[in-house]
């Protein structure tokens, strides 16, 4: 490989590293009051609004529904309007947001939902009010199977962050279609690969990790 | 409508606290303070759910009074509606009709914040514990007093006490996975008593605990009523943990009250069949191979086998038994307890001569002639 397709992958990791790591930062900020809405606002739970649920449900369906590369494309004036640019890594990482958002959100929604309802009881009968619960006992009892539940985000991301070249983003999966596949040149596409391989491998093992020390308590 | 003043009727011999000024009690805790506070008042407290399959009455027309400073035992079969009228007290259950008055006053109307003051009067323990598996013990217990905006100096100092009173001193730091289950309904206890209640209700809180485990924590339950002098309300379906501790009891059965009163009463004459199906493992009755071989009607030589049953006072007078007999007295079988100061039990006795039933009734006993056996048996 020449120094400049060397250059090149290292620009390509960083691309996607800096793309994956905004829109997953902006999907936990964003999912988890959408997962804690889509948990508490049911009709036996503590925040009622058993009609905003099911209009909110529809949404986050509709979103997971669509096709990454489609969302990419449809999503372009909104992204124009939240960035000012439609290429480029910005201009990737709106929709990354945009897609991973519902699908961390419903992940985290079946943790929620695995909280034991007597624990719940428990807080009420202490005098915790409903903010007290979201705060001590709905998100922290949750909270390893949402980190389980952000790393599959993560390692899910990386793969649609391939699809970003569409919009001129770069990152690896963009080197691998464009030296890899259409030039035929199997060394790049073998060391993207194995680039992928370890960052999932090292995002997998971190979540892991971070998992079994918070059910070690 | 069933109407039960169990104030009076519990007066004379209900255990009433004596409120000892151990050293683990702050100022707050003090007599006078609380002296009447603590007491549940159901009036015609019904609830129905509604589901699939039509409508379910879980509580029908309860009405009834907890005095302060009892320990109120509920029992009932599964589905009697126990835990229901329980979670009526806090309003983790809403009645469908009737009230509930707590110190005397409606809850039912209480929104946000006199709620969440309400509840903060209210301890409650739970069959599972109910414990928070992110948080320590020490967190676990301070969480109430947290939320209610303590300043955390006091936090730790009133964490320190109830923990030291419930005997987890050792364990502040340790996450509830690691206890057993003794030592998680111990910090349960503990994270009930932290915002000094009136009331403790227990769902069940032994009921997933061993036998020794069990005794333990019902005599920490009975220790805090003497030195705090709370009003506890506890349900089970375990007879022997109401004998064990409790002063008052109401038998629940679908959903009505079908007996209450002292549990030396309710126990030593027992008048509603769901009453004395719950106490049969309790009950010694004839043993099979003695009825086998009761004769119905008496032959010479045979002795009358007689049941006498105590639920008074007094303590059974052997001597005064013999003596009203006039011959030979032998006993079967016996098990007399006491409970609350009352002699609560059932003696079986075989006593010479046809007329010593009679001769028993005549000096004040309570007696049933059952049969009559072969003097030699």
């Amino acid at each position: 490989m020449s120094p400049q397709m060397i250059d090149r992958l290292w620009q390509a990791a960083f691309d996607t590293i800096f793309m994956v790591g905004v829109s997953a930062g902006i999907a936990v900020l964003a999912g988890i009051p959408l997962a804690l809405f889509l948990v508490t606002s049911g009709p036996n739970g503590i925040f009622p609004a058993p009609r905003a649920n099911r209009l909110v449900g529809v949404v986050v369906n509709g979103f997971r529904a669509v096709p990454f590369i489609v969302l990419l494309v449809a999503l372009i004036p909104f992204t124009r309007l939240v960035v000012g640019t439609t290429i480029g890594v910005w201009a990737a990482i709106v929709p990354l947001a945009v897609s991973a958002t519902p699908f961390f959100a419903r992940i985290a929604e079946v943790s929620l939902r695995e909280v034991d309802p007597g624990l719940v009881e428990a807080a009420q009968s202490i005098g915790c009010r409903r903010r007290h619960i979201l705060l001590h006992v709905l998100l922290p009892e949750a909270l390893p199977g949402i980190v389980g539940g952000f790393t599959i985000t993560i390692v899910s991301m990386i793969g649609a962050s391939a699809v970003a070249g569409a919009v001129g983003a770069g990152g690896l999966g963009d080197v691998a279609i464009r030296y890899g596949y259409q030039r035929f040149d199997t060394t790049v596409m073998s060391v993207v690969i194995a680039i992928l391989i370890v960052l999932v491998c090292l995002v997998q093992f971190t979540g892991d990790s971070v998992v079994r020390r918070l059910r070690a308590r | 409508m069933v109407s039960l003043a169990l104030d009076s009727l519990g007066a004379t011999d209900s255990a009433r606290p004596n409120r000892l000024a151990a050293d683990v009690i702050p100022a707050a805790w003090d007599e006078a303070a609380r002296r009447g506070a603590g007491t549940v008042r159901f009036e015609n407290v019904s609830k129905t759910y509604r589901s699939a399959g039509g409508e379910v009455r879980a509580l029908d027309d309860v009405s009834l009074d907890v005095p302060s400073g009892a320990i109120f035992g509920i029992i009932g079969r599964s589905g009697a509606g126990k835990s229901t009228l329980l979670r009526t007290v806090n309003r983790l259950e809403e009645p469908t009709s009737g009230r509930v008055l707590v110190d005397g006053e409606p809850i039912e109307a209480l929104r946000t914040v006199g709620l969440v003051a309400l509840r903060r009067r209210i301890g409650m323990i739970f069959q599972h514990f109910n414990l928070l598996s992110a948080k320590t013990v020490r967190q676990n217990v301070a969480l109430p007093l947290k939320v209610a905006g303590i300043r955390p100096a006091e936090i730790a100092r009133r964490v320190d006490e109830v923990l030291r009173l419930v005997g987890l001193e050792g364990k502040a730091d340790t996450y509830p996975s690691r206890l057993s289950g003794g030592q998680k309904q111990r910090v349960g206890v503990a994270r009930a008593l932290v915002s000094d209640p009136e009331i403790l209700l227990c769902d069940e809180a032994t009921s997933a605990l061993d036998p020794e485990t069990t005794l333990s924590i019902l005599g920490l339950l009975r220790d805090i009523n003497r030195r705090l002098g709370l009003t506890i309300i506890l349900i089970t379906h375990e007879m022997s943990v109401i004998r064990e501790v409790c002063t008052d009891v109401l038998v629940l059965e679908a959903g009505r009250v079908a007996e209450s009163g002292p549990v030396w009463r309710v126990f030593g004459a027992p008048e509603h069949p769901a009453t004395r199906a719950l106490l049969a493992p309790l009950t010694r009755d004839v043993p099979d191979e003695l009825a086998q071989r009761l004769l119905p009607h008496p032959v010479p030589g045979a002795q009358a086998v007689l049941r006498i049953t105590y639920s008074g006072r007094s303590a059974p007078d052997l001597s005064a038994l013999v003596a009203a007999t006039g011959g030979t007295v032998r006993l079967l079988q016996a098990g007399v307890e006491r409970i609350q100061g009352h002699a609560v039990g059932r003696m079986l006795i075989a006593a010479e001569g046809t007329e010593a039933e009679a001769r028993l009734r005549a000096i004040g006993e309570t007696v049933e002639g059952i049969g009559y056996v072969a003097a030699d048996d």
